[in-house]
């Protein structure tokens, strides 16, 4: 069978800083996979390689068996995006939001409307719906994020930090809405996070990574019940098995630093 | 959802026409939000009325009274007005590059270029997305033009020919922008390029006296400023002045798809 996401030997560097230093992944279709580790691990570069936005030779990076460098187009129609920053267009309303991207994913026109409401409803936003975006809280962005994801109906949800600054209620409601999403649909969603707590609950397999490197792969509870461990163990074990103790430590790439300055920049 | 999973073509515009089709229904698209945007935000359509406003009614009304402009036959009112339009549209488009800078930070941009747009595509629906606010100063401006006793052409076609120079024009400034914010990548540093370049493209066209008032030096980067066809088009389209339609609509057409080539190629750095 196709991966669904196939990575071999990525590496990639900003200057003369190395985000992603030789990784190989698979994801399977129809499988939640994380994509674990702290900032700077590499997992943001390794999303945005897989979604086209950054240029990788050839042959290192496909989705469902199509090459991102050859074919970016084609691969852009599988995939439903999320950014980790909070994006959705806050001078439109909810619909306008998703309607802008049935429009650029060439959702026919006869189904458009339908589409729209069906992925707003979705993600319970239809009482919203007609309200500017900038009057959203930021777990309802998030969602409006996954309606504007959901609406080409995508064979692969791709979802960068995903509950990064949500409080508790709004987290467990973005993965409420991921599972169910992956249950009705059997879309493969691959997801980054630095929670080791929602992985270990919500996704299929892991990747643990770590300074650019994948560390160990495998269900969560496989990586647990390799540790061995004499008590209670958690993904927070294993990847300080797998990292050693700084992994706590902010190893922080030029992309985290350039991209905090900028949000700071637009916070005011 | 379940049952569209598979709904859509994987093939990408392999065609001409197809691509066509794609950068039509793209451009449309981004025309579409520019437009929702503006309904929505009447007070900044009235502010931006005040700047065009104040050269008509006191630049224009004034120059008109003391005759220090020599336009021939023309009142000085009637040549300045297209002067104006062009100005107004110059002012809105110059600064699309923050906005460019602002989507790249707020997550915007990357996830608009994770759709199966190509890069040029996205460009061409910013740049006629400034054009569609643009053309709503151009109706303010026409109005102002038209209280104050100005004589504009009703001929249908030639108003469309204004649409298209606005247009066109716009498309080639807001490119402008977004080459430059693809330089600094700063939204601060951008701006004050963009006050830096706006009133030099301003004053070194004929937007405000002719041509042949102007010493050699400044005739020469007249010629090179496409604010200034786009000004001799507009004349000649609103006022009947002589105007050189093709070489105006030539050089607006071909630095319109230089721009939109060169800031489509500078995308993917304010992406990374």
């Amino acid at each position: 069978m196709t991966a669904a996401v196939s990575v071999r030997g990525l590496r990639y560097a900003f200057g003369d800083t190395v985000a992603v230093d030789g990784i190989d992944l698979d994801v399977e279709p129809g499988e939640i996979f994380g994509l674990l580790g702290p900032n700077g691990a590499g997992k943001t570069t390794t999303i945005r390689a897989i979604t086209t936005l950054l240029p990788v030779p050839r042959d290192t990076v496909s989705v469902f068996g199509i090459d991102v460098r050859r074919r970016r187009i084609a691969v852009r129609r599988l995939i439903g995006y999320v950014p980790q920053m909070l994006s959705a267009d806050g001078a439109l309303t909810g619909r306008e939001n998703v309607s802008l991207f049935a429009r650029l994913y060439d959702v026919p026109r006869r189904e458009r409307s339908a589409r729209v409401d069906e992925a707003i409803a979705a993600m319970g936003l239809t009482e919203a719906a007609e309200r500017p975006a900038g009057t959203y809280s930021g777990g309802m962005v998030r969602r409006l994020e996954l309606a504007q994801a959901l609406v080409s109906s995508p064979q692969l949800l791709v979802l960068d930090e995903p509950t990064i600054g949500l409080d508790p209620v709004a987290r467990a409601g973005v993965w409420e809405r991921i599972a169910q999403v992956r249950r009705e649909t059997g879309m493969t969603v691959l997801v980054t996070t630095h929670y080791m707590d929602e992985a270990e609950q919500s996704c299929d397999r892991v990747a643990l990574m770590h300074r650019g490197h994948v560390r160990a792969v495998g269900t969560p509870a496989e990586l647990i019940a390799s540790l061995d461990a004499a008590g209670p163990a958690n993904l927070d074990d294993v990847f300080r098995v797998y990292a050693g103790d700084d992994w706590h430590e902010e190893t922080k790439g030029l992309g985290n630093v350039r991209q905090t300055r900028r949000t700071a920049a637009r916070l005011g | 959802m379940s049952a569209r999973l598979d709904a859509l073509p994987l093939a990408s515009a392999d065609t001409w026409g197809a691509s066509l089709r794609m950068l039509f229904a793209r451009v449309g698209a981004m025309c579409l939000v520019e437009l929702q945007k503006m309904r929505r935000d009447k007070a900044e359509l009235l502010f931006r009325c005040v700047q065009p406003a104040l050269w008509l009614l006191v630049f224009g009304v004034t120059f008109t009274k003391i005759k220090a402009i020599p336009t021939g036959d023309v009142p000085y009112l009637d040549y300045l007005t297209p002067g104006v339009i062009a100005q107004s549209a110059l002012f809105i488009s110059i600064f699309y590059g923050i906005q460019i800078i602002w989507d790249r930070d707020a997550g915007i941009l990357a996830k608009l270029m994770v759709t199966p747009t190509p890069r040029a595509a996205l460009v061409t629906g910013k740049a006629f997305a400034a054009g569609m606010r643009a053309l709503s100063q151009v109706v303010v401006v026409m109005v102002l033009s038209a209280l104050l006793g100005v004589t504009l052409t009703h001929n249908p076609l030639r108003l469309l020919g204004v649409v298209a120079a606005v247009l066109l024009g716009s498309a080639f400034f807001c490119c402008l922008s977004i080459i430059i914010a693809g330089l600094v990548l700063s939204r601060d540093r951008m701006m004050g390029i963009g006050q830096a370049i706006m009133m030099p493209l301003f004053f070194a066209s004929n937007a405000l006296y002719p041509v042949a008032l102007m010493p050699g030096w400044l005739q020469a980067i007249n010629h090179a400023n496409p604010l200034s066809y786009q000004v001799e088009a507009l004349r000649g389209l609103l006022i009947g002045s002589p105007a050189r339609l093709w070489l105006d609509f030539g050089v607006l057409i071909a630095s319109a798809a230089v721009a939109i080539g060169v800031a489509s190629a500078l995308l993917n750095r304010l992406a990374k």
